[in-house]
């Protein structure tokens, strides 16, 4: 850099013919055959295209990396009004302090509870619904229950929280129908029990739909000849799914469980802020929403930052692992 | 008009596979077959469901519905609760501020997410794995909600716009699908621009952007439908009740309602029908256009899958 400098400044007193020549002769041969670019020569040539990074490149600087670096004060003493990095070191107090918390745990048996809940109810339905519609051969009755069916995916989740409430109210759709079946009717937002059935089910009316768009897409993918291939061999139908469309769609279904692996503390922290209420939580009361009571709510923010930057963590340990584990059995990975 | 659309290439969905018109018709896949259409009606009416009890709530009388009577077809039709909502000026202040949030914040993030994406499609450019790599790894890790509720507030953005439609302006799917729609644009078309003498700029607006129309209309939809259905933001940093969107307004009757619920009062019912109306009134925008955007949604995932 400082050669490239001195070099730089000397040509600025020379003359025109000569200013071109040091540049060429700097220039090296890099592996691929290209020329090695310096930094300034790149902004040099592509400087209108570097003016296209500024604006995001702050962006991401101030909205994004300036909270990662907030996450410093899960580790010191933080006073409302003062310092955003906090005012100074307490080491892992905090996070001592959360290890102890009975809440916290409670809140993390929850969370793993509908996490794993959610992996393994909500993440196979869009496949099985896809291989169903794969079946189908109307294509105007496979249209038409794919636009129903995604339908639910751009509602607000307000609305679908309405939509739960609604249903499961002492006069909505689910108490009618046990009624109608001679059995008395349930409080289901007010009885912790029902909460987790009701937020799965919520899922499942939700994302099921859409999900199978991903499936779809990789099952036009697959060659017909292996299908051909397979009827010759005597193969019949349900075993051309088994043998010929299950391993096609194989590498969309590890993408899409890293990453739903990678998201799993993350549970719908939104839809359960809305749906909950006191009386339930034993068993919907989560990290996220603990962590926004906690921080929001009270003020505690070291602390609730501390329960924050132990879930990010584990997630993303999680989504590393996940990736690593699947790039060495099955040989797909997001990277 | 001309314009470059991916979305056309990409295979319809609805097609039936070759694969599935040449299985043999056993007893069994023929119980199977009709099994499965049964099933997929079923599924279908399922969905459906909540929308049309919604509507026959928002139309029914409160007697009926307080008595567990409406589920189809609205019982006891009337309109007074649509009017009653309707004449409430603050649903129509939030409803108002709901476009106003939405237009401005896909704005912002559009010229942000297509800036940044078509300089990081340029293979060329130096330093473009660092860059892509800053925006991918903000996927996986966040600074998460205290930091940047901290943050916010002490810039100062608590009950204005702002708070609503910066911190979301760019997101690193819809990202990555305008980088590689980029990175696939036709060079020649670009190279010959560079010949007749324009910069940069000049063939990013003048020929990129009229040829990719398309694709912008679906990162339009995708960044507009989320800010439209989006309520947490607005939660966390707005507290006056003129400065709510539209979710805001929905999600207060909510939760008074649940409290009410709690303490067992008997305007849970009335509460049960505003809360149709006014549900009816937010999706409406959306299910109206829905049937129009829903195969720019489709394909713009499709985009996106290409690269994952």
């Amino acid at each position: 850099m400082s050669t490239d400098v001195t070099i730089n400044s000397a040509d600025r007193s020379s003359t025109a013919v000569e200013t071109v020549a040091p540049p060429i002769k700097s220039r090296r041969r890099n592996k691929r055959g290209g020329y090695h670019q310096t930094w300034r020569e790149a902004i040099r040539k592509d400087w209108r295209l570097y003016t296209f990074l500024i604006l995001p490149l702050v962006f991401l600087a101030i909205f994004r990396y300036l909270p990662m670096a907030g996450n410093i004060i899960a580790f010191r003493r933080f006073r409302p009004g003062g310092s955003l990095f906090g005012d100074y070191w307490v080491g892992f107090y905090y996070f001592e302090m959360f290890w102890n918390d009975p809440t916290f745990w409670r809140v993390f048996t929850n969370t793993i509870i509908i996490g794993a809940l959610s992996l393994a109810i909500v993440f196979p339905l869009p496949i099985i619904l896809a291989l169903l519609l794969n079946e189908v051969r109307v294509r105007r009755f496979k249209r038409v229950v794919q636009t129903i069916t995604y339908l639910p995916h751009f509602m607000s989740i307000v609305i679908v929280a309405g939509i739960v409430f609604q249903l499961t109210s002492l006069d909505g759709t689910i108490n009618q129908i046990i009624r109608a079946v001679g059995a008395d009717p349930i409080s289901f937002m007010q009885d912790p029990s029902w909460f987790r059935p009701i937020y799965i089910g919520s899922e499942i009316w939700q994302t099921v739909g859409w999900g199978t768009i991903l499936y779809l897409a990789a099952l036009t993918t697959i060659d017909d000849q292996l299908y051909e291939a397979a009827r010759i061999d005597g193969a019949n139908r349900w075993q051309q799914t088994w043998h010929v469309t299950i391993p096609g769609i194989t590498p969309t279904m590890v993408v899409l469980l890293i990453l739903n692996i990678g998201s799993f503390l993350a549970v719908g922290f939104e839809k359960i802020l809305l749906l909950y209420n006191p009386l339930l939580y034993p068993t919907a009361d989560v990290i996220s929403t603990y962590l926004y009571r906690v921080g929001i709510a009270s003020g505690s923010y070291s602390y609730s930052t501390a329960i924050g930057l132990f879930e990010a963590i584990i997630g993303l340990t999680l989504v590393l692992s996940a990736n690593a584990i699947s790039r060495r059995l099955v040989g797909s990975s997001l990277w | 008009m001309v314009t470059i659309d991916p979305t056309k290439d990409a295979p319809d969905l609805a097609d039936i596979r070759p694969s599935t018109r040449t299985v043999k018709e056993t007893t069994g896949y023929r119980i199977f077959k009709y099994a499965n259409y049964f099933t997929l009606l079923m599924i279908s009416a399922i969905t459906l469901y909540p929308f049309i009890n919604l509507v026959a709530k928002a139309f029914s009388a409160e007697g009926y519905i307080a008595a567990g009577q409406v589920n189809l077809i609205p019982r006891g039709f009337n309109t007074t609760t649509f009017a009653a909502v309707m004449s409430d000026s603050m649903f129509w202040i939030n409803y108002r501020n709901t476009v106003v949030y939405t237009v401005v914040a896909t704005a912002i993030a559009m010229v942000l997410t297509t800036t940044f994406a078509y300089a990081l499609a340029k293979k060329h450019l130096k330093g473009r794995s660092i860059f892509v790599g800053i925006a991918v790894f903000t996927m996986f890790f966040s600074g998460g909600l205290i930091p940047n509720y901290l943050l916010i507030n002490s810039i100062g953005f608590k009950n204005t716009i702002w708070a609503i439609v910066i911190p979301n302006a760019i997101s690193v799917f819809n990202l990555l699908i305008m980088k590689s729609f980029f990175e696939n644009f036709p060079t020649e078309l670009e190279e010959a621009a560079a010949i007749d003498g324009l910069s940069t700029y000049g063939i990013f607006g003048r020929i990129v952007l009229p040829l990719s129309k398309a694709v912008l209309a679906t990162m339009i939809l995708f960044y507009a439908v989320s800010f439209w259905n989006s309520w947490f933001q607005a939660f966390l940093y707005m507290d006056r009740s003129e400065l709510y969107p539209v979710t805001i307004y929905l999600r207060n009757l909510l939760a008074a309602a649940t409290s009410m619920e709690d303490m067992g009062s008997d305007n849970v019912q009335i509460a049960s029908n505003v809360q149709s109306v006014t549900m009816v009134l937010t999706v409406l925008p959306i299910v109206c256009v829905y049937p129009f955007i829903q195969r720019f949604f489709v394909s713009g995932v499709m985009l996106g899958s290409v690269k994952g």
